[in-house]
């Protein structure tokens, strides 16, 4: 509350980010502890968490006041103008203030409050349970187990406690194999193929240098191979671009000699660092950030951001991966430099390709907690929660759900939910509301008491999940069990939703999505109703001995029906949205458009000058 | 003259290479006045492959020991392989093809012997002419007439039989009109906005040379027009070429019109990529939509390089520009290039769309095309004698009418209820536009069609997509009526490759269509279910 100076002031102006006159929404910004809150004329509100902001910026002074730019992590981009100097500068401390937190226990989550008592608390913690989920996997058996080598973080603080590892790796070789590890992550279990009897492991670098070897490790990945009865090598993915990886030996780092292994098959996959990865999102923002972007502005603009190289070449790997598994039933290990962010990655990815359960709302979640939370992706550091290091912050996960996301445009029907559920999640790993995403790995999480100060995000999705559910969903499909996607670059796009998703003028007018949604839920009323009524004969029919059902009898029926009644009222409900949606359309005046500052013409004095960018871009050619 | 002339050999033993996802079709490939036959024998599936030679854009051949190969490229984008057992018959058929795929003459084309089961001539040709929409303007304004001015097609050869012209206009003021306009082409009607009471008109460019000619006549059109809106009406001249473009065309006796000879008539320049360029930016992305194994990298420099989709996004915004001067500046719009058959029909038919609910049913959008593009004069068969792949100079060729349809399909991809057709519509018109076996896309003009009696000798293509069984894949199984013009997202962001053309064999949408399927299979079981349920709970009792 300390930092908070002005928390109402009026007659803000808030400007349309793409437009190029000076068109503008007039209304009251009140701040408060958690969000700053826009009200305009008509009542329309506009929420912005504080955490979600990524970066204030007070511009000069202009003749109408003074400007005032946000950009948030959820990739809103606002522009007010306040009148006075003075309250844009109170806000704009203000919001300095809060939008970085020192202390984890001044994020959002441990004030966040939604009337839960404990155990239902408890409960919605207890609504993802990865014991329960290796054993989905059919784990333990007589290769796996579980180990308790590190159930005391002793081994490697970064790791969950609970861990899979080949049955026949004794623990002095777990021990050993995690000292030759950067970080101590030795490779473990992250995802098991029943029917193959193969299994996805993960690690970080090896502490090779130009020479070292480790027999520990040696042994413990001829445990993991020998731990596949199928196959008597297995693939050793490093996720990093080969320079990289040879640039880590120089500092006692590196990658696998295949000398040194026996029967381990070492590819390079070339995935970026997080580095890259952030200043190419920040290339692509500054790019479809831009005002009056012409179409090839957009697209050169694209290639030298390289965004869509990379979601590439993560989907690339991912399938690298589970052909590995499909084809060859060979097992494989993969890690990155520190195996949490590529390598989370490639797993989770690679199994979303081989197991449908993970296309399913509930399996995403699981994926989630499993292949990113539990194993240490560090959420905290690359989301930017707290005040710190701006070099750790990096797309990583963003990256993934992008991924995700072009699989679910790639097969419509293998997704049980939709883009608005991806679109959620990504909203929830910086809003700091729910404790899942705090911190950098389970045991920070631990020590901050997560799970008895804050709620955990899932059970309100679940709640929600009528939202997210994708009308097109086809859990029985054999074709789409196992998904081999088509990474020929034309199936790269541009995600506009996520990217613009608050820039409503940009997105489709009308939404298939609702209407299918609507449709199906009629059709099963509808259904239902003829069920009902056929069940309700039946029973007329049964009274009447001699069988006959007279007309008048029915039409006692029909006004007597309940299940009638509410399908005609469920018809009217179901079809207003569609009318909604209609009235979107009369929303997409031309004025919200770009085209119609061209036709400012039409009120200019001078016809035949022509002004506008694209005459005479024409002209001079 | 006789095809048998031109067939070199009889047949030959093939195997037919239709792309990674179709197996292959092994059997006798045989080439007939029309048509290259292969039949695989009785027991396969299917039993006979077709393929109308006029639909060959380029064609390969390769020999190599006894055996050779010819790859046909056809004009809607699809790559064919041949392999054929011996050189000669390899030879020989490539010559056949290539010879009988490039017939000039129109009364010898395919859809002069074209004799569908269930269709009968002459049914669906009189199906959309001026006249039907001329009742319409009529039923909301008097300030309109249909003029039979043009009935020997003497003023204007591009131009129907009939034309919608104001009242107070008569025949010989448009006789003078039509000379001061190359090609005759003298402002017409295009679409009455009733509910500003505004109107869309189309033209080609003013005579107006170095001299700066005038033609009173032409004024008073003009003026008549905007008399005719309602008083102290303003009006627009979307000129889609540059400024300077229309200032160069004086040189050659052409021009635009002077601001002081047409008061209350305001000039804007919104040039718009034609003829050659417009042809070479298709060819280029058909190229870079062939290559698979491309980087990232270069196709999105290969995509931008094209420029296609800049091309789609000036259409897009010159039709918004247009339809927004009438319906909320409440102004008459006249659109005009150079020869008013190409980017201005492009336009008005796009502001069409945008404005009129109508257009964007099945029937309406079918009438719009037979009347703002067909019957408006569009040369079809020059711009579409060669697609993507011919090896010949493009002389004519332009793909302005594939321009306009990806701009309609780009507005059902941000309106996805608001049109009643589907992509499979918009895919289907750009095949036979470019080869058919209907006679609707024939010729340049309505003159040389019925030189060429088209009417009567060939079938109507909408007859032959009216047909029951055609209706699921052209239609959209979503569609809801929308009264409210749609204004599109023209942002770089909102506008999108057409994968389903652009893609279409290269990269088949497999887990799509079934996804399409299934959409269609809910919107269908909501109309049984809601369509049954009464007749059910009333039929059941009944013992």
């Amino acid at each position: 509350m300390e930092h908070i100076r002005t928390t109402k002031v009026e007659q803000v102006k808030l400007l349309d980010r793409f437009s190029t006159s000076n068109k503008s929404l007039t209304g009251t910004l009140y701040l408060t502890a958690t969000h700053l809150l826009f009200i305009d004329s008509h009542q329309k509100e506009t929420w912005i968490l504080h955490h979600h902001i990524a970066l204030v910026e007070k511009l000069a002074l202009t003749t109408s006041g003074c400007p005032l730019v946000i950009q948030c992590k959820n990739f809103r981009i606002v522009h007010f103008i306040v009148p006075r100097e003075r309250d844009c500068h109170d806000i704009y401390n203000s919001l300095l203030q809060l939008s970085k937190q020192a202390k984890y226990e001044d994020l959002y989550a441990f004030s966040y409050n939604p009337k839960q008592n404990d155990s239902e608390r408890l409960r919605g913690w207890q609504l993802v349970d990865l014991a329960e989920e290796y054993k989905r996997m059919g784990l333990p058996n007589s290769n796996w187990q579980l180990s308790d080598a590190n159930r005391d973080y002793k081994i490697c603080e970064t790791y969950p406690r609970e861990l899979y590892v080949p049955r026949i790796a004794s623990k002095p070789i777990i021990v050993g194999s995690s000292k030759f590890r950067s970080k101590g992550r030795f490779p473990v279990l992250s995802y098991y193929h029943q029917n193959k009897e193969a299994a996805i492991c993960r690690c970080s670098q090896p502490l090779s240098g130009f020479s070292a070897r480790c027999l520990e490790d040696e042994h413990l990945l001829q445990a993991i191979s020998k731990a596949n009865p199928a196959n008597r090598y297995m693939y050793v993915m490093d996720t990093r671009p080969r320079l990289n990886a040879m640039a880590n030996r120089a500092a006692g780092k590196g990658y696998e000699n295949e000398d040194n292994y026996s029967n381990i098959r070492f590819q390079f996959v070339g995935i970026e660092n997080i580095h890259v990865m952030r200043s190419s999102l920040q290339k692509l923002l500054e790019v479809n950030g831009t005002k009056g972007l012409s179409v090839s502005d957009f697209y050169s603009g694209l290639e030298n951001a390289g965004w869509l190289r990379h979601i590439k070449a993560v989907t690339d790997a991912a399938i690298f991966l589970a052909k590995a598994i499909m084809v060859e039933n060979a097992s494989v290990l993969v890690h990155c430099s520190d195996g949490w962010d590529r390598t989370s990655q490639v797993c989770s990815l690679g199994s979303l390709l081989l197991d449908p359960y993970y296309r399913t709302i509930r399996g995403f979640m699981v994926l989630i907690e499993k292949d990113w939370i539990s194993f240490g992706h560090k959420y905290s550091d690359r989301c930017g929660h707290l005040d710190g290091d701006p070099k750790e912050v990096s797309p990583v996960f963003t990256q993934f759900l992008e991924c995700v996301w072009h699989l679910t445009e790639q097969f419509p029907q293998a997704f049980e939910f939709n883009e608005a559920f991806l679109l959620q999640i990504h909203e929830h790993i910086h809003s700091c509301q729910f404790g899942n995403f705090i911190g950098n790995c389970q045991k920070e999480r631990e020590e901050l008491k997560l799970k008895e100060k804050t709620y955990s995000l899932w059970p309100f999705l679940l709640h929600d999940q009528k939202k997210y559910f994708n009308p097109l969903y086809s859990s029985t499909s054999q074709k789409l069990a196992v998904l081999e996607p088509n990474t020929v670059s034309f199936n790269f796009k541009f995600w506009r939703n996520m990217y613009h998703q608050f820039d409503r003028t940009l997105h489709p007018r009308q939404s298939v999505f609702n209407i299918i949604m609507n449709m199906n839920e009629q059709n099963k009323q509808l259904q239902k109703d003829v069920k009902d009524l056929e069940s309700q004969i039946k029973q007329h029919k049964n009274k009447q001995t001699d069988g006959v059902l007279t007309k008048e009898l029915l039409k006692s029926v029909r006004p007597e029906s309940p299940a009638l009644k509410t399908s005609l009222c469920l018809k009217e409900q179901t079809l207003l949205p569609v009318k909604d949606a209609l009235r979107t359309v009369e929303g997409s005046s031309p004025a919200d458009n770009r085209y119609s500052e061209y036709a400012d013409e039409f009120s200019k004095a001078e016809p035949a000058v022509v002004s506008s960018e694209y005459g005479v871009a024409r002209m001079t050619c | 003259m006789e095809f048998s002339e031109l067939i070199r050999t009889g047949q030959a033993q093939a195997e037919l290479l239709r792309g990674p996802e179709m197996p292959p079709l092994r059997g006798t490939l045989c080439v007939t006045g029309h048509h290259l036959l292969l039949s695989p024998g009785p027991q396969a599936t299917p039993d006979l492959w077709l393929l109308l030679l006029r639909s060959v854009d380029s064609i390969e051949k390769r020999v190599a020991g006894d055996a050779g190969t010819i790859t046909l490229r056809c004009k809607d984008l699809r790559v064919l392989q041949l392999d054929i057992e011996g050189v000669e018959a390899t030879l020989d058929i490539a010559r056949s093809i290539e010879a009988l795929s490039s017939l000039e003459s129109v009364i010898t084309s395919f859809p002069f012997f074209y004799r569908p089961k269930g269709l009968r001539l002459g049914e669906s040709w009189h199906f959309h002419p001026p006249e039907r929409y001329y009742k319409r303007v009529a039923r909301e304004t008097r300030a309109w007439r249909l003029s039979e001015a043009n009935e020997d097609f003497s003023l204007c050869p591009s131009y129907p039989r009939a034309v919608i012209v104001p009242r107070a206009v008569d025949d010989d003021a448009l006789a003078r009109s039509a000379r001061f306009r190359q090609g005759g082409r003298f402002p017409v009607l295009s679409y009455y906005h009733a509910p500003s009471g505004t109107v869309l008109l189309r033209s080609s460019q003013p005579l107006t040379g170095p001299q700066k000619r005038r033609c009173t006549e032409d004024e008073e059109l003009l003026q008549a027009v905007l008399a005719g809106a309602r008083p102290g009406a303003r009006g627009f001249i979307v000129d889609t070429r540059s400024a300077q473009a229309a200032k160069q065309a004086r040189m050659t006796g052409g021009g635009t019109e002077a601001k002081s000879a047409y008061p209350g008539w305001k000039r804007l320049h919104r040039p718009l990529e034609r003829g050659r360029p417009l042809q070479e930016s298709f060819v280029h992305l058909v190229e870079a939509c062939g290559d698979l194994e491309q980087s990232m990298d270069r196709w999105l420099s290969r995509l931008d390089g094209c420029r296609w989709l800049s091309h789609v996004k000036e259409a897009l915004s010159t039709a918004c520009l247009a339809a927004q001067g009438m319906e909320w500046e409440g102004a008459c719009i006249l659109v005009h290039g150079a020869e008013g058959t190409d980017s201005t029909l492009l336009v008005t038919s796009l502001a069409q769309l945008i404005l009129d609910p109508l257009s964007r049913t099945m029937a309406g959008f079918q009438e719009l095309i037979e009347r703002e593009w067909i019957q408006a004069g569009h040369p079809f068969q020059l711009r579409c004698a060669h697609s993507a792949f011919s090896h010949t100079r493009p002389k004519h060729e332009a793909p302005i009418f594939l321009l306009f349809l990806d701009c309609v399909w780009q507005l059902g991809r941000q309106f996805p209820l608001s049109l009643e057709f589907g992509e499979g519509m918009l895919l289907a018109l750009f095949d036979h536009s470019y080869a058919s076996p209907f006679g609707t896309f024939l010729c340049n003009s309505e003159k040389e069609r019925c030189l060429c009696e088209v009417r009567t000798r060939t079938h109507s293509l909408w007859s032959g997509l009216n047909q029951p069984k055609e209706q699921r894949k052209l239609r959209n199984p979503l569609y809801a009526p929308n009264p409210l013009a749609i204004w599109p997202s023209v942002e770089p962001q909102s506008l999108r490759l057409w994968q389903g053309l652009f893609l279409r064999w290269t990269h088949p949408p497999e887990p799509s269509e079934v996804a399409w399927e299934k959409v269609w299979q809910i919107a269908t079981d909501q109309e049984k279910t809601e369509g049954s349920q009464p007749t059910d709970s009333a039929s059941e009792p009944q013992p």
